[in-house]
């Protein structure tokens, strides 16, 4: 194997990026939108973890831990209201600082180029998987208007799929201002506008990070209660 | 016929290669004299090229001024010829352009990645200008308090400002490093407010800012003065003296009579175009233009030397003493003694060994973090005392003030300590002084660490190599030449 440089630059440092010849890449004409440094402080999510959220099980003591599941995940199972919504979530990394900074540099500033550094690791992920629509969560009219973007819908596009825009909010209420109990009390925040095209689906919801879960259960909830058949979601934080 | 249409396009090629951007101007519509416009408005507008998101007044506001001709709207992002321009930063690098699905425009919308730290600007987007009446500054007659005194050479040079000030002319002001640069800009910052212009001092360095401030507002303390760097506070405020990082320069639109730079080289040559256009954007057409540094680029030096830019030396530090000349001492391969033998090259640990024995506080610099972080550990053999310093230690600070106070005999550092330091009786030397980082101006601003006091006006600064670069030759000389010439207009005492 050789490097040479591929003339692309890394989507997050500007680095020119130098890239492992092999066939596949060739063949394939895909280069990696990363320099080496940068994916190196992307940590991936691997080994043992739970596997409804795919919060790793490394470094998590053990009270918390029941069999395959987290704490959360069994609070979760536990309530009647939400039990069976959401068949399993997958995350790509850790939310680590660097992380952290270059999502809020994605969402906040508005650099739609950065959902790039995650396309290829989601198309990779999402290959393994078997699903019928990708659902993206949507923003509120005035947040989108300020934004420009959904980071959501970014995305699932850089990762090459069609966002299928089935969902819209009810309210607009901030979320974070409200305690854990108040956000999974809410009632629906979700209205599916076509129920009928979720039918006997299999859904698949993306979006940039995963931290309670209550937004995408929520989703969940709306979907299967519309009649699609099962919901997953994927992230690419955790 | 064929050869010269080839050499046509290839001259084309290079012509739009080499093009800087233009300055955009605003779409406006007629003045409207009987609107009676808004003076918050004004105030908050004047001098700036802001987006609606960074203007804090209703949109119908904004529109209606718009309608009436008192705002004008540069697009953000235009096209030209196939090729992207940012009209906030100029940036025409294509690769810094992103086309994306806009859900404000709902079409497909580039946006410009060099400036997105200071928020997103797309095709859609527009960046407002005042079109309207000027907001006028009056001044009291003698704005100036400072009543210190200039030496020969700062007293020549202030009177050039002064003249480039009043005429809107350009001037380089070549000031070695100790020559006392800022009281040089005193007089010719009168002479502006007192003919109500507006000017700014910008500097690549936030560490300038802060610095010049307190001193502008002890020598004007009835004139406002607005400093602006990153996280600062007087983002909006309309004063009559600014003090600004380059970078906030992108938010100003012909606002300036006067724009005085300050140490326009410490910039990286890469950000020599969009500097520039920064800088030709934020002052008036009719504008002075003053560049004040130690060290002059190549092109600067040429342009000076060959009369098409003016300017004026001070070639002699106040306290009256030659600049302590480098000696340049070969050390074998540095590079390789340190990573591969783990040792200290003999030349460079009796220099050193010497100051530590005297007492002498030394500063070692070094081309990179990595080498000197190799290095750390081997030179704290000689003193465990030694520190290291580079430009993401948050320790920075602290570690010179130890220096300054003598509770650490000696820093390693990267070029980050080359400029801003002044420590009494303080010797140098550059480990390697034959990299590429090294260049003419980094070594002369090296050397210009030493002999700053009236108490020690000289000391030793040895440039260690293995091959003298073309570099440390002309800062030798560079520095050999500011000595002479000081000599022979009579400015040293010896
Ligand atoms: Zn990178
Ligand atoms: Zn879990
Ligand atoms: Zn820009
Ligand atoms: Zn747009």
């Amino acid at each position: 194997m050789f490097n040479i440089a591929s003339g692309q630059i890394c989507v997050l440092c500007d680095t020119p990026i130098q890239n492992d010849i092999t066939w596949k890449a060739l063949l394939k004409k895909e280069g990696a939108s990363l320099c080496r440094d940068c994916e190196g402080k992307l940590e991936k999510i691997e080994g043992d973890t739970c596997k409804g959220c795919s919060r790793p099980f490394d470094g998590l003591s053990l009270e918390f831990r029941f069999g395959d599941l987290c704490f959360d995940c069994v609070r979760w199972d536990d309530n009647p209201d939400w039990k069976g919504y959401l068949t399993k979530n997958i995350s790509l990394y850790l939310y680590n600082d660097f992380l952290k900074e270059t999502i809020a540099k994605f969402k906040y500033r508005g650099d739609y180029a950065i959902s790039q550094a995650f396309s290829q690791q989601i198309k990779q992920r999402l290959n393994k998987l078997e699903f019928d629509l990708v659902v993206p969560i949507p923003l509120s009219v005035d947040r989108l208007q300020e934004r420009g973007f959904n980071q959501s819908e970014a995305l699932i596009r850089s990762a090459g799929l069609l966002p299928v825009n089935i969902l819209s909010r009810l309210h607009t209420e901030k979320q974070s201002k409200k305690s854990r109990h108040e956000r999974i009390s809410l009632h629906q925040v979700f209205q599916v506008e076509k129920p009928e095209s979720v039918q006997d689906k299999i859904i698949l919801i993306i979006d940039d990070i995963y931290t309670t879960g209550s937004t995408i259960r929520h989703t969940a909830k709306g979907l299967i209660q519309s009649g699609a058949r099962q919901v997953m979601s994927f992230t690419v934080a955790r | 016929m064929k050869g010269a249409t080839i050499l046509q396009k290839f001259l084309q090629k290079i012509l739009r290669f080499s093009s800087h951007p233009l300055i955009p101007s605003p779409e406006h519509k007629i003045l409207a004299q009987s609107y009676s416009f808004s003076p918050e408005l004004q105030h908050h507008l004047s001098g700036r090229a802001l987006l609606a998101e960074e203007i804090s007044f209703p949109a119908d506001l904004l529109d209606e001024h718009f309608q009436c001709g008192y705002i004008g709207r540069i697009l953000g992002v235009s096209l030209e010829d196939s090729k992207f321009q940012c009209n906030r930063c100029g940036n025409q690098n294509q690769n810094q352009f992103f086309t994306f699905p806009c859900s404000r425009c709902k079409k497909d919308c580039t946006y410009c990645r060099n400036c997105i730290m200071m928020g997103r600007v797309s095709s859609c987007s527009y960046l407002h200008v005042w079109t309207g009446p000027d907001v006028i500054f009056e001044s009291g007659p003698n704005p100036l308090a400072w009543t210190g005194s200039l030496s020969e050479g700062q007293s020549h040079a202030s009177d050039r400002v002064v003249d480039a000030v009043t005429n809107k002319e350009q001037l380089l002001v070549w000031a070695v490093c100790g020559a006392g640069k800022t009281e040089v800009l005193f007089k010719g910052i009168e002479a502006g407010l007192q003919s109500s212009q507006r000017i700014c001092i910008a500097t690549p360095r936030n560490d300038v800012v802060l610095e010049l401030v307190p001193r502008l507002k002890k020598a004007f303390p009835d004139i406002a003065v607005a400093s602006l760097y990153g996280g600062t506070v007087d983002r909006h405020l309309l004063a009559p003296l600014t003090v600004s990082t380059t970078h906030q320069l992108f938010r100003f639109y012909k606002a300036f009579d006067t724009v005085i730079i300050d140490e326009v080289d410490a910039f990286p040559y890469s950000a020599d175009k969009s500097l520039q256009f920064a800088v030709d954007k934020a002052r008036k057409s009719d504008s002075s233009l003053i560049y004040l540094t130690a060290t002059p680029s190549a092109k600067m030096q040429f342009s000076f030397t060959k009369g098409s830019l003016k300017g004026v030396t001070i070639p002699a530090r106040f306290h009256r003493k030659p600049i302590p000349v480098p000696i340049m001492k070969w050390c074998g391969n540095w590079n390789k003694s340190i990573s591969q033998n783990k040792t200290i090259p003999p030349a460079i640990s009796a220099w050193v060994k010497k100051r530590l024995e005297n007492n002498t506080p030394i500063l070692l610099f070094f081309p990179s973090i990595k080498i000197m972080e190799n290095s750390l550990p081997i030179y704290q053999k000689l003193n465990p005392d030694l520190e290291a310093v580079h430009s993401e230690d948050p320790e920075r600070k602290t570690k010179v003030s130890l220096l300054r106070e003598k509770r650490i005999p000696g820093l390693l550092t990267t070029t980050i300590l080359e400029r801003g330091v002044t420590i009494p009786n303080l010797e140098v030397a550059v480990i390697g002084a034959d990299h590429d980082v090294f260049s003419e101006s980094a070594l002369v601003q090296i050397a210009g660490r030493v002999g700053r006091s009236i108490e020690k006006p000289d000391g030793n600064v040895t440039f260690f190599h293995y091959g003298k670069s073309n570099g440390m030759v002309r800062a030798v000389r560079h520095i050999e030449r500011m000595n002479a010439e000081a000599e022979k207009r009579g400015m040293l005492d010896v």
